[in-house]
């Protein structure tokens, strides 16, 4: 007993009293803010506050160096880096994929979306329910001759980042006119805010079709629709398919600086990607950089195994034993 | 001063009968005085209190000019790299960098305008029927029921019109108006329900009550001669209404719209959620679009590149500089609408 308070107050003196700031994306913040409460209550003394601001806000943040470290759901581009007062590295976390949701009366719950059927949906190029190219993808199916009405995130937002940049690997038309990026500027349709706006006017509308966050669509049992992958099988999106995508990777780069869409292994789903936490390399405070190397290892030990049960995917063995690798490099 | 410190009966008493000015004798301090003397030195207390509200009244200059500095320096990037070019572009494409502001200042006057559309008439009704018509026990409720509207908040406000008022106008209201008005081209298909309209149908809710409250004040504070008057003149109450009170509240009925305009330019939530945000410029009201204050809460904190995020603070800048001239100009129509004489009965 005696030994056991001794110990704790060792580990207690041993952290110190240690406050940390993070700032950014606003995708992972139920499992964040989990570990970071799971982690403060096993390392007494430690805490670390969590502000959910956007991806946008967290990287400023980090780069300005006003946060110990930051996260986001896009990587940061190489100018961006260049330009950061703070040099950072990218440490994967967990995984988020996008899946189409739709409206249309009569065609059930199970229709199938080509890649370039779903990026020329969104062009505006293909624009009534009976079109032949949808037809083609799903015999037996009764499809209405109904208008359809594109419905896209009106805040920026990560996941338009994965769905933009996933359509723009699938169609040259996309890149070319539209691109990818938080926010881009639609060719057609009307904005719903957040996922709960873009389910909500897609129950609304019949003959709509929107993208919504896998989890959004996981918790609030909402059906979607199946994609064709890089390999040609038609999949729903699941967790151990997104995990899938990030480990079928013919190679990954060192700083993990890589979309994952349109991924080539057979099982993997196609719409789905990395988010990070932004850790600078040399910490002003060395005590704190202890502290977030310490709170990394413990993450990929024991976080990365309580993911699933907030409906969010794990890193593949193989990319956490790689980033185990990268976090030893830490001072 | 016009009015002459009462003396005292002693202080009269005191005063020689000869021909010298009262003046020249000093009035003893009265009671008041005497009191105030013993708590310390008030020409002190006195030139505090006016260097404190000239500093209060300065601080507002002060926070406009920070406000109109910081918008400006943050929106180096864009201002040098787009100059006026910004003001009246109207692509909005973050990928490729290219910035314009035009169709989010169309969208932010267009919605405030069809709000005040909607809620004047509604407004000055509701105001008219508080003050002239209603019987007490119903006055109460419904002025209570009114101000109850202007503690909603916004972004409740927004829910309901998601789940409520959004599917009503596209199953019931938005067709009837394609139907009668669709040969103005101000309502034509397609009809997603949320869009311009739903924007200014939820803005004209929300200044409702800032609108019918201020309204009815003014109308109140009409002298009740002036109603008797025109009634004992032989008006029917239509008449005595238009002519005995609208006429003489006119300049402060403006006054409120013009409060109302300012809420509906500012308002960012609600009509950030119904908008469509769309930055396009339709004459159909049911198309989607967007204002200026929506794109920057929409899109502000995942805008992660530089000339972005200068873009989006520069569309600030804009509302900024809209809101001035919005102001300017509404001020210039009260002194056109309210100039001349008080009340005529013509």
């Amino acid at each position: 007993m005696i030994l056991a308070a001794a110990l704790m107050v060792c580990a207690a003196g041993s952290a110190g009293a240690q406050k940390l700031n993070a700032a950014g994306a606003t995708f992972p913040y139920p499992i964040y803010s989990k570990w970071f409460s799971e982690y403060a209550t096993q390392h007494p003394g430690v805490q670390i506050n969590y502000q959910s601001i956007g991806s946008g806000g967290g990287i400023r943040q980090v780069t300005e160096g006003t946060v110990d470290f930051g996260a986001s759901d896009m990587p940061m581009t190489d100018t961006m880096l260049s330009q950061s007062k703070v040099k950072l590295i990218h440490i994967p976390t967990v995984l988020g994929a996008v899946v189409p949701v739709y409206n249309v009366p009569g065609a059930g719950t199970d229709l199938k979306f080509a890649p370039d059927v779903l990026a020329d949906i969104y062009l505006g190029k293909i624009s009534n329910w009976s079109d032949a190219r949808i037809a083609k993808d799903n015999p037996g199916v009764k499809l209405p001759n109904q208008e359809i009405y594109v419905v896209h995130r009106s805040d920026g937002s990560g996941t338009t980042f994965i769905f933009t940049d996933y359509l723009s690997k699938v169609s040259p038309d996309w890149k070319t006119s539209v691109g990818a990026n938080s926010a881009v500027a639609w060719p057609k349709g009307i904005g719903g805010k957040g996922n709960e706006g873009v389910a909500g006017l897609v129950r609304q509308m019949p003959g709509a079709i929107g993208y919504v966050e896998l989890i959004y669509a996981l918790q609030n049992k909402i059906s979607y629709g199946y994609m064709r992958n890089a390999a040609g099988t038609w999949l729903k999106a699941s967790i151990e398919g997104v995990t899938d995508a990030a480990g079928s990777l013919k190679s990954m780069p060192a700083d993990y600086r890589v979309s994952i869409t349109n991924a080539p292994g057979k099982d993997s789903y196609p719409i789905s990607s990395f988010t990070y936490l932004l850790i600078p390399t040399h910490p002003t405070d060395a005590t704190k950089g202890k502290v977030i190397k310490d709170f990394l290892t413990w993450m990929l030990d024991h976080g990365e195994g309580e993911v699933s049960a907030l409906d969010y995917a794990p890193l593949p063995a193989s990319v956490a034993a790689k980033v185990k690798s990268t976090v030893s490099t830490l001072p | 001063m016009r009015i002459q410190e009462p003396r005292t009966p002693r202080a009269a008493a005191a005063e020689p009968a000869g021909g010298l000015t009262p003046v020249a004798v000093p009035a003893p301090a009265s009671q008041i005085r005497k009191f105030l003397q013993s708590r310390g030195s008030s020409s002190l207390a006195d030139s505090t209190f006016r260097w404190l509200m000239v500093l209060c009244a300065l601080s507002i200059f002060g926070i406009v000019a920070l406000i109109a500095t910081e918008l400006v320096s943050s929106s180096k990037l864009t201002l040098t790299k787009f100059g006026m070019k910004f003001f009246f572009g109207s692509a909005w494409d973050p990928v490729n960098a290219d910035f314009g502001a035009l169709p989010f200042i169309y969208g932010t006057v267009v919605s405030s305008l069809v709000a005040l559309v909607i809620a004047v008439p509604l407004a000055v009704g509701v105001a008219v029927f508080l003050t002239e018509m209603c019987p007490k026990a119903l006055r109460g409720i419904l002025s209570f029921l009114t101000e109850l509207l202007a503690a909603i908040p916004s972004v409740v406000y927004g829910l309901w019109a998601i789940f409520v008022l959004v599917p009503l106008l596209r199953l019931y209201v938005n067709p009837l108006l394609i139907k009668t008005l669709g040969w103005t081209g101000l309502f034509v298909a397609p009809d997603f329900g949320i869009g311009m309209f739903a924007a200014g149908v939820i803005l004209a809710i929300m200044i409702l009550p800032i609108i019918s409250s201020l309204t009815r004040e003014v109308m109140t504070a009409v002298p009740h001669t002036q109603r008797e008057a025109v009634l004992a003149l032989g008006a029917t109450r239509w008449e005595m209404i238009r002519m005995g009170v609208l006429r003489n509240a006119r300049i402060g009925i403006v006054g409120s719209i013009i409060l109302g305009l300012g809420r509906a330019l500012g308002e960012t939530m609600a009509v950030a959620m119904v908008i469509g945000s769309s930055p396009t410029i339709s004459k159909s009201l049911l198309a989607p679009a967007a204002t200026m204050a929506s794109v920057i809460a929409n899109e502000f904190a995942e805008a992660a590149d530089d000339t972005y995020r200068s873009a989006l603070i520069e569309i600030g800048l804009a509302l900024f500089l809209v809101t001035i001239v919005v102001n300017m100009l509404a001020r210039l129509l009260m002194w056109a609408v309210t100039r001349g004489a008080p009340a005529r009965v013509t």
